[in-house]
C-alpha cells in the first residue's frame, strides 16, 4: 500500500521535470530501457516466448515490477534484474514502454540469411 | 563550427521535417565511422541512426559479408543447432536503418587527422570513431603453435563461424574411446561459462554417438569461472563419467606428433584439442596505441567510452578492460550508453551522467535445458567503473522454462542488432 502511494507520487513528481524539460530526452531511461531488448525484444516488442512489454498499462508494469522487487529471491531474471532499479527507473521505465505501440503478433524470427538476399 | 552547424540542422528538422532527409545527406551532417559489426559495433550504429532520426551519418566498416553469432555456437556441436541458424545477414542495418556498409579492413588509423584507412585504398575521415574490435587470441606462452598451421589444426572456435563447423567436423570425426580436450585461459576472457557450455555440449554429442569417450577440461583458472554449482550439478546429473575437470592447468606445451599436450601439474593424451588461447583486446585497437599501460585490453570514460588514449574514439566491447563479463548483452548495452552520449556530445549536450543497464547470460547444459546469470550493472562516481548492483545472481536451477527464455533472448537480441 505504502509503496502503491509512493508509486503514484513518484510518477506524479517524475512528469514535472519531462514537462520543464520539454523536447529533451530522458537518456537515462531510453538506454536503461534499451538494454531490456535483448530479452523483451527491440522497443519492448517481443519475437519470443518472454513478454512483449510495449504497451503494457503503467499499473500492470508497476503491479509485475514491484511483484519482481519485493518477492524473496527466486533465482528468475526479473527477481535480479528489478532488485537492482531504483524505484524512480522503474517508473520511467513504465512510462516509457506504456508510450509504446503493442507488438505486432507474430514477428517473423530474425535476419536468417533468406530476409533479403 | 561542426556543432553549431548540427544544432541548425537538428533545428531545422523541426521545422521542415519533409525537407530533413536531403538536408542531413548534405556534406555537413556528422559522420561516426564504426569499425566492427559484432553486437557490439552493429548495435551502436543502428542505434546512432535511431536516436538521431537519421540526422547522423554512419558508416560501418566489416569484413564479414555474414553475422554469425558466438551466443548460440556452442549447440552447433552438440548437433542441437545448425551453423544456418546461428547466420544472419546485414541487410536490414543498410535497407532500414540507412547505415552505409564497407565490407573492408582498416589498415590504419590516424587519431590526429580523425580519418581511417582501409584495405580497399579509401581513407575515411571522421566526427566520432568507435572501434568495436572483439578479441585476439595470444599464443605467445606456447612453444610449438608458433606456426599458423598448428593454430589452424587446434581450434578455438571463439569467433563463431568457419572455425565452429571445423570443430563440429574434428568431433564427429573422433573415432568412440577419443579424448576432446578443452582448454580454458584465466580470466578475463570472452563469454565466462562459455567453455563449461561447450563442455556439455560435446558430451551431449558423445554420450549419443560416441559413449566411451570422454571430454577433459583442463582450466587455468583454480574453479569453474560461472556459474559453478549449477554446471557441476549438470555433469553429475547429465553426464556421469563422461566430463573430467582439472581446474589450475594451464596449458604450457603441445607436442602435436603424439597428441599429447603438458599442463601446470599434468601431462595429458588427447584426440581433438579445442585450444581457447588466452586473449587480449582485438589487435587493430592494440596496433593503434589504444591499450592501456599493461598492454593487453583498453581502457575508456564509463559515461561515454571514450577512450582515455585519443579524444574522439570509442571503443567497446570484448575489448575494453571493463571488469564486466564480456557478454553479448554487455556489449549492446554499452552500444546503447556510447550512441545516446555521442547524440549528445555532438549536439553539445551533457550526456547521462550514471548510465545503468542490465546483463543476462543464459547457457545451455543440453538440448532443452539452460541456466542464466543476472545482473544490472550501475556506473559508481567513486571508481569510475561499472559496479554489480544489489540482487542480482544466477538460477536455482537449470530447467527446460528457461532454455525457452534462452531462445527466446536469442531471437530478440538478434533482431535488435541487426533488424
Ligand atoms: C534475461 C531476460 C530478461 C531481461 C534482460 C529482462 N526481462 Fe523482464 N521478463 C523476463 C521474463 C522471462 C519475464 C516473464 C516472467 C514471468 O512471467 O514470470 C519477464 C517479465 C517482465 C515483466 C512482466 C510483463 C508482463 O506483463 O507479464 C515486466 C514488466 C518486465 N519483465 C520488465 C523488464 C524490464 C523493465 C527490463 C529491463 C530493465 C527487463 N524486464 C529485462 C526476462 C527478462
Amino acid at each position: 500500500m505504502m509503496h502503491m502511494l509512493r508509486a503514484a507520487i513518484l510518477s506524479v513528481a517524475c512528469l514535472l521535470p519531462v514537462l520543464a524539460w520539454a523536447g529533451k530526452t530522458d537518456s537515462h531511461a531510453r538506454t536503461l530501457a534499451a538494454s531490456c531488448a535483448a530479452c523483451h525484444g527491440h522497443e519492448g516488442q517481443s519475437r519470443g516466448e518472454i513478454p512483449s512489454l510495449a504497451g503494457s498499462t503503467t499499473a500492470n508494469f508497476l503491479g509485475k515490477m514491484k511483484h519482481y522487487r519485493d518477492m524473496p529471491d527466486d533465482g528468475s531474471v526479473m527477481n535480479q534484474h528489478a532488485k537492482g532499479l531504483t524505484w524512480e527507473e522503474i517508473v520511467a521505465l513504465a512510462d516509457y514502454f506504456a508510450a509504446i505501440a503493442p507488438a505486432a503478433a507474430g514477428g517473423r524470427e530474425c535476419c536468417q540469411k533468406t530476409d533479403g538476399q | 563550427m561542426k556543432r553549431r552547424r548540427f544544432n541548425q540542422l537538428a533545428l531545422a528538422s523541426l521545422i521542415l521535417p519533409g525537407a530533413w532527409r536531403s538536408i542531413a545527406r548534405a556534406a555537413s551532417a556528422p559522420r561516426v565511422l564504426v569499425v566492427g559489426a559484432g553486437f557490439a559495433g552493429a548495435t551502436v550504429a543502428k542505434y546512432l541512426r535511431i536516436w538521431s532520426k537519421g540526422s547522423i551519418e554512419v558508416i560501418l566498416v566489416e569484413p564479414g559479408r555474414e553475422f554469425v553469432s558466438c551466443p548460440v555456437s556452442n549447440l552447433v556441436l552438440g548437433g542441437n543447432r545448425s551453423i544456418q541458424d546461428i547466420t544472419h545477414s546485414y541487410h536490414a542495418l543498410v535497407q532500414h536503418q540507412g547505415i552505409q556498409m564497407r565490407h573492408a579492413s582498416v589498415t590504419g588509423i590516424d587519431v590526429n587527422k580523425r580519418k581511417v584507412s582501409l584495405d580497399d585504398g579509401s581513407n575515411l575521415h571522421y566526427d566520432k570513431l568507435v572501434l568495436a574490435p572483439g578479441i585476439s587470441f595470444d599464443y605467445s606462452h606456447l612453444n610449438a603453435l608458433a606456426g599458423t598451421e598448428l593454430q589452424q589444426h587446434f581450434l578455438h572456435a571463439w569467433k563463431a563461424g568457419a572455425q565452429t563447423s571445423a570443430l563440429q567436423q574434428q568431433l564427429q570425426a573422433m573415432p568412440d574411446g577419443g579424448v576432446f580436450a578443452i582448454t580454458v585461459p584465466a580470466l578475463p576472457y570472452r563469454c565466462p561459462p562459455g567453455p563449461y557450455e561447450r563442455a556439455c555440449q560435446v558430451a551431449y554429442y558423445l554420450q549419443r554417438h560416441k559413449p566411451r569417450s570422454k571430454v577433459l577440461v583442463l582450466d587455468a583458472n583454480p574453479a569453474i569461472t560461472s556459474k559453478r554449482a549449477l554446471f557441476e550439478k549438470a555433469w553429475a546429473e547429465l553426464y556421469p563419467g563422461l566430463i573430467e575437470y582439472q581446474p589450475g592447468s594451464e596449458l604450457g606445451y603441445i607436442d602435436p606428433g603424439k597428441r599429447m599436450l603438458a599442463t601446470t601439474f599434468d601431462r595429458h593424451k588427447f584426440d581433438v584439442l579445442n585450444l581457447i588461447p588466452p586473449q587480449t583486446a582485438g589487435r587493430l585497437a592494440l596496433d593503434n596505441g589504444l591499450a592501456n599501460a599493461e598492454g593487453r585490453w583498453c581502457d575508456v570514460d564509463y559515461v561515454t567510452y571514450e577512450s582515455t588514449q585519443a579524444q574522439h574514439v570509442h571503443i567497446l566491447g570484448d575489448a575494453l578492460d571493463s571488469g564486466l563479463p564480456k557478454s553479448a548483452h554487455i556489449a549492446t548495452s554499452e552500444a546503447k550508453v556510447c550512441a545516446s552520449a555521442i547524440i549528445a556530445m555532438l549536439a553539445d549536450e551533457p550526456p547521462d551522467p550514471a548510465p545503468v543497464f542490465a546483463n543476462t547470460c543464459y547457457s545451455y547444459v543440453s538440448a532443452d535445458e539452460a541456466m542464466h546469470v543476472a545482473n544490472v550493472y550501475r556506473y559508481d562516481e567513486k571508481s569510475r567503473e561499472m559496479k554489480p548492483a544489489q540482487g542480482g545472481g544466477v538460477s536455482h536451477a537449470r530447467s527446460a522454462g528457461e532454455a525457452r527464455e534462452a531462445r527466446s533472448w536469442a531471437v530478440n537480441i538478434w533482431h535488435d542488432v541487426l533488424g
